[in-house]
């Protein structure tokens, strides 16, 4: 077969199906995707109704999706009930100074391991594979009982720390970006005298902000939403995060759903706000195959 | 490798300080927060040690111990049920949806947002709003069963559907692995398709014989990071299990059931303050993800098919 033929036949192949029955294959295509994204959202949908219905309505059987009766209740509920503002702001310190430290110190790293050349390089780049790698349930005790001897536990420390020596995952994608970043640029500064620090200051994190704001809305939803670390180190009601504090809002109470339901709606709002406006990072994050 | 232009010439020395200088944090990072601590877990797992007990050394006794641990055996059954349960029927899901987003669509952006958005829920918040969805009475899940006359279990209290709850509530969140396959669709050559539809292949031929080998190395990326994932679950079980009754104490779910190996680890080292058993868990579980990740990539050369062109 020629290369004439074969595309006449490909093109006529299409055509036919768009023309005839085009309005049902776009329905269809529709209805699949519709009912794909209703799976993951319906749940949304229902934490969202349960926190605005009156406590009775809630415990109906069958469950009914829209309340009969609005009711913000709840909400108050859930602001004056537990430490609601505490635990939100000890949730943005912690998840702040995350994010300060990731960007401050993951790009330096990652600049070592793709712009400058040292022997030992490779060696370094294996160890932040290698770590990225490894469970975390390893390093959990000895890590805990390096912070309890400094006097640490129960303090933000060992829970923002890290952030400020380089996180494995973010050092990964920080490097691949700057690997797609022509040396020129970098020779040319150098060949101007300007010294090393001052070219990665004012050349290299410019043009690594992508790769910047991916790594610093990936650390926050990480932080925002982090439990094991904080539920490890936090033992005072006073320093919770919202994780904790919801957490032990079911045992000392009992479940009561309906603040429950709206204090989880007040928990996810700020971690859904900031993928509104960061979407396209997050979606370019996972791309990458390195997060998800 | 050499650029055309090579970098001006700098003293080997002088280039090693600077680039030991940039990368001295996660040095430091490395070795204060990976190295020590793999390093003393080792040794902790030899010794009877709590947090208020200097550890003492005895030897093989914490890894002898867990042969003869029930609920050893429990969590490590549990965990692979999850893993090998879960990861699968994960990289299904990704790979259907992916097709469906994968369609001629308008609003790209919105469907893969709404697929994505579950990834950014807290996990406690997740597992709150999972418990009350499997409800067996006021919840969601099992009325949608209902309308299609399916046999409603009773998923958080029932022994035999505890961990499957686990599974449910971590698929919840497989839209980032749906994403990364539908950007590994769209990398496929379309002449591929237009070729084998020439040769009068059917979907399912076309998906067998192209789109499963063409994707098979992100198969390949993605049941690894899945399978290091689901062998190190703790908080989607932990508050599943939640037993509100109990105040401070964590449930394990009917019958053990939700009881995952970290759970267990974290239960041993801070709850019942053996953290030398807890290190010896933690070396098994190293060990087990090791030997589980090698035995993937061994079997990569039979399935995963490498394009050379």
């Amino acid at each position: 077969m020629t290369t004439a033929e074969y595309q006449g036949a490909a093109l006529g192949e299409r055509v036919p199906v768009g023309g005839r029955f085009g309005w049902l294959m776009t329905i269809y295509r529709y209805a699949l995707v519709i009912l794909l994204a209703l799976v993951f959202v319906f749940p949304f949908i229902v934490m969202l109704t349960t926190a605005f219905k009156v406590s009775d309505e809630i415990f109906m059987a069958p469950p009914e999706l829209l309340p009969r009766t609005w009711t913000l209740d709840h909400f108050i509920g859930a602001l004056t009930q537990i430490p609601f503002f505490r635990f939100l702001l000890n949730t943005v310190v912690i998840a702040g100074l995350s994010v300060l430290g990731t960007v401050l110190v993951s790009p330096l790293v990652a600049y070592s391991l793709s712009k400058l050349r040292w022997k030992g390089r490779n060696l370094l780049f294996i160890m932040v594979l290698a770590t990225m790698m490894l469970p975390p349930q390893v390093t959990l005790i000895p890590i805990y009982m390096m912070w309890n001897k400094v006097g640490a536990t129960g303090t933000i420390l060992p829970l923002v720390i890290p952030a400020f020596l380089g996180t494995p995952f973010f050092i990964f994608l920080i490097r691949q970006f700057l690997l797609s970043v022509p040396d020129e640029l970098i020779e040319a500064a150098k060949v101007d005298g300007a010294s090393e620090f001052r070219i990665y200051w004012s050349i290299v994190l410019p043009i690594a902000r992508p790769a910047l704001i991916t790594s610093a809305v990936f650390q926050f939803v990480w932080a925002w939403t982090d439990f094991l670390y904080p539920l490890i180190y936090l033992n005072e009601e006073e320093s919770y995060t919202l994780s904790i504090g919801l957490y032990s809002f079911l045992g000392e109470h009992g479940v009561q759903w309906g603040p429950l339901m709206a204090s989880c709606v007040l928990f996810t709002l700020p971690a859904f706000l900031i993928f509104l406006v960061f979407q396209r990072y997050f979606i370019g994050g996972i791309a990458t195959g390195a997060l998800k | 490798m050499q650029s055309a232009r090579p970098r001006p010439s700098e003293p080997t020395g002088r280039a090693l300080l600077k680039g030991l200088a940039f990368a001295s944090p996660f040095i430091i990072g490395f070795l204060v927060l990976y190295l020590w601590p793999i390093l003393a877990s080792g040794y902790y797992s030899l010794t009877d040690f709590s947090l208020f007990k200097a550890p003492k050394w005895v030897g093989l006794a914490n890894y002898e111990r867990m042969i003869s641990d029930a609920k050893f055996w429990k969590s490590l059954y549990n965990t692979l049920f999850f893993t090998f349960v879960g990861v699968p029927v994960d990289i299904a899901i990704s790979i259907a949806g992916a097709h469906i987003l994968n369609q001629k669509l308008k609003g790209q952006p919105l469907w893969r947002a709404l697929v994505y958005l579950p990834s950014i829920v807290p996990a406690v918040a997740a597992g709150f709003l999972w418990r009350w969805l499997l409800n067996a009475q006021y919840g969601f899940v099992n009325e949608i069963l209902r309308w299609f006359r399916i046999p409603q279990p009773n998923w958080l209290l029932d022994a035999s559907w505890g961990g499957i709850s686990v599974i449910v509530l971590m698929l919840w969140t497989v839209g980032g692995t749906m994403l990364i396959y539908l950007a590994a669709l769209k990398n496929v050559p379309q002449e591929l398709y237009e070729a084998a539809e020439l040769d009068g292949a059917g979907p399912l031929r076309r998906f067998w014989h192209i789109t499963w080998p063409m994707i098979s190395p992100v198969t390949l990326f993605q049941v690894i990071v899945l399978i290091i994932a689901f062998l190190q679950v703790f908080t989607q079980p932990f508050v599943l299990s939640k037993d509100p009754g109990l105040g401070t104490q964590t449930a394990t779910g009917p019958g053990d059931s939700m009881l995952s190996y970290s759970i267990y680890l974290f239960q041993n080292g801070f709850t019942f303050l053996k953290m030398g058993y807890a290190s010896a868990m933690a070396w098994v579980l190293l060990f087990v993800t090791l030997a589980i990740t090698l035995l993937i990539l061994w079997s990569a050369k039979k399935w995963v098919f490498y394009d050379n062109r």
